[in-house]
């Protein structure tokens, strides 16, 4: 069957549908939680369905629950969706999609649709692996937002079944095949370091805006070092 | 207590802010994207977007750095890496390393 040849002859579509299984589990989380802090099942699902992006959704709710103001939730949801639009842009520089697919494709454009693309080596693959890990996630993360909001807490925190390590080792296996050159070497541990140590000090979320602007520094002085040792370089980029 | 149908201008309000946010990204012209410093710096991001996700999600709490079972299961996916385990492997060791690591007591 052509399906599960492009499964298992894509890494991309691998990548994409194991990290779709545990993101999307954790949609239960979210459903119990929200329906916990006093949110209709109807809003809890629309939340995932349009929002579609768990730091932010799980914000708009927390601030809710901590007693907050529902602009301060707006407010918060807004500031950790930020750095989606620094994903978009990098997948429109990576993927070059075409201009129908924009729309649909800045639905998807969350952390794990963009690690997993960003990944791969091709653009074919590429591709694959951002669509499969966005539409897989948003299925699963929406069925599952239902399932939590309608059986709520009974099924116990997912933390439990470790679905927090599978997301970090997720995000360390998407990491690790960049890692074979002095300059993303730099980059990789410059921007840890600044995760860091900006994670007490600026708002949830926003760090990872705080390593993006350090990684495009690093990248900007490294290209000009070396533009101005090699002569040829320094012509061509003129 | 729940919110009612109050709620609900904030709760699109949010939609649409993270829906816009989400495309603005798209409507970069295309001829800044074909520079070549561009796509320099895009590779830098990306490399760098990687690496702030796998920290923020092996130790962040909320605005807390936290050392809890994630920095176990960070531990155990690198081993995995270095014996050049595949992705699936590799995700599947993070989570059973978490999971053993809150069996064992860890936070």
């Amino acid at each position: 069957m052509a399906l599960l040849d492009l499964v298992r002859d894509s890494p991309g579509v691998r990548s994409g549908l194991s990290i779709a299984a545990a993101v999307g589990l954790y949609g239960i989380s979210f459903g119990a939680l929200s329906v916990t802090t006093g949110l209709s099942v109807l809003q809890t699902c629309v939340l995932s369905l349009v929002m579609f992006t768990g730091g932010s959704q799980f914000a708009f709710i927390g601030v809710l629950g901590g007693g907050g103001a529902p602009a301060a939730a707006l407010g918060a949801a807004s500031l950790l969706g930020l750095r989606n639009g620094v994903y978009a842009m990098q997948l429109n520089a990576l993927l070059k999609p075409p201009a129908v697919h924009r729309p649909l494709l800045a639905h998807v454009t969350i952390d794990e649709s963009v690690a997993t693309g960003l990944a791969q080596s091709s653009l074919q693959e590429r591709r694959r692996g951002t669509w499969t890990a966005g539409v897989g996630i948003f299925v699963l993360w929406n069925v599952f937002t239902l399932v939590g909001a309608l059986v709520g807490d009974q099924l116990g925190d997912p933390r439990q079944w470790g679905l927090d390590g599978a997301a970090v080792a997720a995000f360390l296996a998407l990491l690790w095949p960049r890692l074979r050159a002095a300059e993303p070497i730099a980059t990789a541990v410059a921007c840890a370091l600044v995760t860091v140590l900006t994670i007490p000090v600026l708002p949830p979320g926003t760090p990872i805006l705080a390593a993006a602007v350090v990684a495009a520094l690093i990248a900007w002085v490294w290209h000009r070092v070396r533009a101005g040792r090699d002569p040829l370089l320094a012509r061509e980029t003129r | 207590m729940t919110y009612g149908p109050g709620l609900w201008p904030w709760v699109i309000g949010a939609c649409v802010a993270a829906y816009l946010i989400k495309l603005s990204g798209y409507l970069i012209p295309r001829r800044w994207l074909d520079h070549p410093a561009f796509l320099r710096i895009a590779a830098g991001m990306t490399v760098g977007l990687l690496a702030s996700l796998t920290v923020v999600n092996a130790v962040a709490t909320g605005q807390q750095v936290v050392a809890d079972a994630r920095l176990v299961a960070l531990g155990a996916a690198a081993v995995a890496l270095l014996l050049r385990a595949p992705f699936l492997v590799v995700v599947i060791v993070g989570a059973v390393a978490a999971a053993l690591a809150r069996l064992a007591g860890l936070p």
